[in-house]
């Protein structure tokens, strides 16, 4: 215990959450106050209202949260398959090698998004590679970024799994893929699924690369949360933004193991 | 680590014979003809080289290729001249310095309280912590909106009790605002793996500095600021190239007056369609970042490395 006094230890919660609810907690009820209101004119929301999520029902809100949902769908399988792949393969690489697909697969995390974004604009615009203005250029965008994550929590995976399980499969007579296939995976699954919710997650929440490359067809949520607020409709872009948390955090929970960003980079 | 599959004539030079274990299986395995080992990584590395650093070699070629034909570095010399541009560096730079500065600050200090002077939720407030860091940025800054917008709670709070017709409050659309939502955004990412280390640190030190009479002050700037450092500057730079990459928080300002590297790729792509300039914007951006980027894996890699010292 560092503080022995019972005001000392009073005194530090009272800092701690003198900083932690102004700073953390009240942005995300502000969000979800102002979703349910039409107006904001004294100290709280006025003229409640659930108009703005019998908007997101129908017409081309709902279409902003089914594309979000495929391309984060799309892009997560994706990066999990790229990701867990070039995982396993590096983790047979000699030392300096390894180190090198290591680098390569972490790069994208820091190139930022919006280069990302203008790269796959400059370099598939024009054949052989004409993506522009179709729907595989905001799903590739999107594994491109995810990727590190799914290769840097399977790689960490790897490290802590137990070799004594795949080498008795081994040394059972077990070939490569068998051992791969009966032992491998099934250990690394709790980190797998794990890897895809925050891979869903990140994707949901996408906006840099995106705002460079979405056709008009098919506009995901952020972008969606983007275009309602910059044109005034602050409130429809507080529902937006409370149905695109709500469903990130279902797919989270549903992922059961949260992980985070931080924890993987 | 020495190749696990077949067709690998390679001796592990780790350890004699006596010590069996992973070089039996290792031998059962190499027995059988097949692929190579390194030939399983090559798919995964061509489809990344096809779909990141294909393109972002373009991007590097295209800027120094500009409309008019040819090659040459005038995309490089316009853009450096433009006002525009040095500028959103100036920004770019102080509004991260300043937003890692503020987060290892705030971030420390919150996560000793979690980890010294622990109260009930503790654990599920670290879990909170979990889910803010899979939200977008902009959340932040839409939230900000309704705290500190023209139409808000803190101008709402002070027309109510003044009766003033608006609040004193504006300061959302400029650099201010971006600061303050980058600070609340990055700080998680700061708490994170400072409470890992936290964790490490032997409590029994604690208890001997503070039995000997050191106050809190003095314990944490003796006894837990050495064990945090590796995770402080792990977390710091980590934090710092992800303001500078930072775009949604800024593109969510709106605010004319506040351009980062990252706002000017997109304004210059997008809004006014000069690619050569907007890809010698990116480059420039894409090496101040991913040489960070490069320190904070060292940082990184030190910082696991003390840790595992700490736990052996």
């Amino acid at each position: 215990m560092l503080v022995h006094s019972r005001t000392g230890r009073w005194a530090a919660w009272v800092f701690f959450f003198a900083l932690f609810l102004p700073l953390f907690a009240l942005p995300f009820l502000v969000v979800v106050m102002a979703s349910f209101a039409t107006n904001w004119s004294g100290a709280f929301p006025s003229h409640a209202t659930l108009a703005h999520y019998r908007d997101v029902t129908h017409g081309d809100s709902l279409h902003a949260l089914t594309t979000s949902l495929l391309t984060a769908l799309a892009a997560s399988v994706l990066a999990l398959v790229a990701g867990g792949w070039a995982a396993l393969a590096a983790e047979r690489l000699r030392g300096g090698w390894r180190r090198v697909v290591d680098a390569l697969f972490m790069l994208p995390v820091a190139v930022p998004s919006v280069v990302v974004g203008l790269s796959l604009l400059v370099a598939f615009s024009k054949p052989p590679f004409l993506l522009n203005g179709t729907a595989r250029i905001v799903i590739l965008a999107h594994t491109v970024l995810v990727t590190a994550f799914a290769y840097q929590s399977v790689s960490a995976a790897l490290t802590r799994l137990d070799p004594a399980y795949e080498q008795s499969a081994a040394s059972l007579g077990a070939r490569p893929a068998t051992v791969l296939w009966r032992i491998r995976i099934p250990l690394l699954l709790p980190s797998l699924t794990a890897a895809a919710g925050l891979c869903f997650a990140l994707s949901m929440g996408e906006l840099s690369a995106t705002m460079m490359l979405y056709p008009p067809g098919w506009v995901p949520l952020p972008v969606r949360v983007y275009g309602a607020t910059s044109r005034g409709s602050l409130f429809e872009g507080a529902a937006l933004a409370v149905v695109l948390m709500l469903t990130t955090l279902v797919v989270l929970l549903g992922m059961s193991r949260i992980r985070t960003r931080a924890s993987y980079r | 680590m020495a190749s696990v599959t077949a067709g690998s004539p390679a001796q592990s030079p780790a350890g004699p014979p006596a010590r069996t274990g992973p070089h039996q299986a290792d031998a059962v395995r190499r027995r059988r003809p097949g692929v190579p080992g390194w030939a399983w990584a090559l798919p995964p590395v061509a489809a990344l080289g096809l779909a990141f650093l294909y393109p972002l070699v373009l991007v590097a070629k295209q800027s120094l290729s500009p409309d008019s034909g040819g090659h040459s570095f005038s995309a490089y010399t316009e853009v450096f001249h433009e006002e525009s541009f040095r500028k959103a560096l100036w920004n770019t730079v102080w509004i991260a310095t300043a937003s890692t500065a503020g987060c290892l600050v705030l971030g420390f200090l919150l996560a000793l309280v979690i980890a010294f002077v622990p109260f009930p939720g503790g654990r599920l407030l670290s879990r909170f912590i979990d889910v803010f860091l899979a939200f977008p940025s902009f959340l932040i800054t839409l939230a900000l909106l309704f705290l500190y917008g023209t139409v808000g709670m803190a101008n709402g709070l002070w027309t109510d009790v003044t009766g003033a017709a608006s609040g004193p409050v504006d300061f959302l659309r400029t650099p201010w605002g971006v600061l303050l939502a980058e600070v609340t955004y990055f700080t998680p990412f700061v708490m994170r793996p400072l409470l890992a280390a936290f964790s490490q640190v032997d409590t029994a030190q604690v208890e001997v500095a503070s039995s000997l009479g050191a106050r809190a002050p003095r314990i944490v700037r003796q006894v837990i600021l050495p064990e945090a450092l590796p995770s402080l500057a792990a977390g710091g730079s980590l934090v710092l190239v992800l303001c500078l990459n930072e775009f949604g928080i800024v593109l969510f300002t709106g605010a004319k007056g506040v351009t980062t590297l990252p706002m000017l790729v997109y304004s210059k792509a997008i809004l006014d369609g000069d690619y050569p300039g907007a890809c010698a914007v990116a480059m420039v951006a894409v090496v101040l970042s991913v040489a960070l980027y490069a320190l904070y894996r060292a940082a990184a890699a030190r910082a696991l490395g003390g840790g595992r010292r700490a736990g052996a």
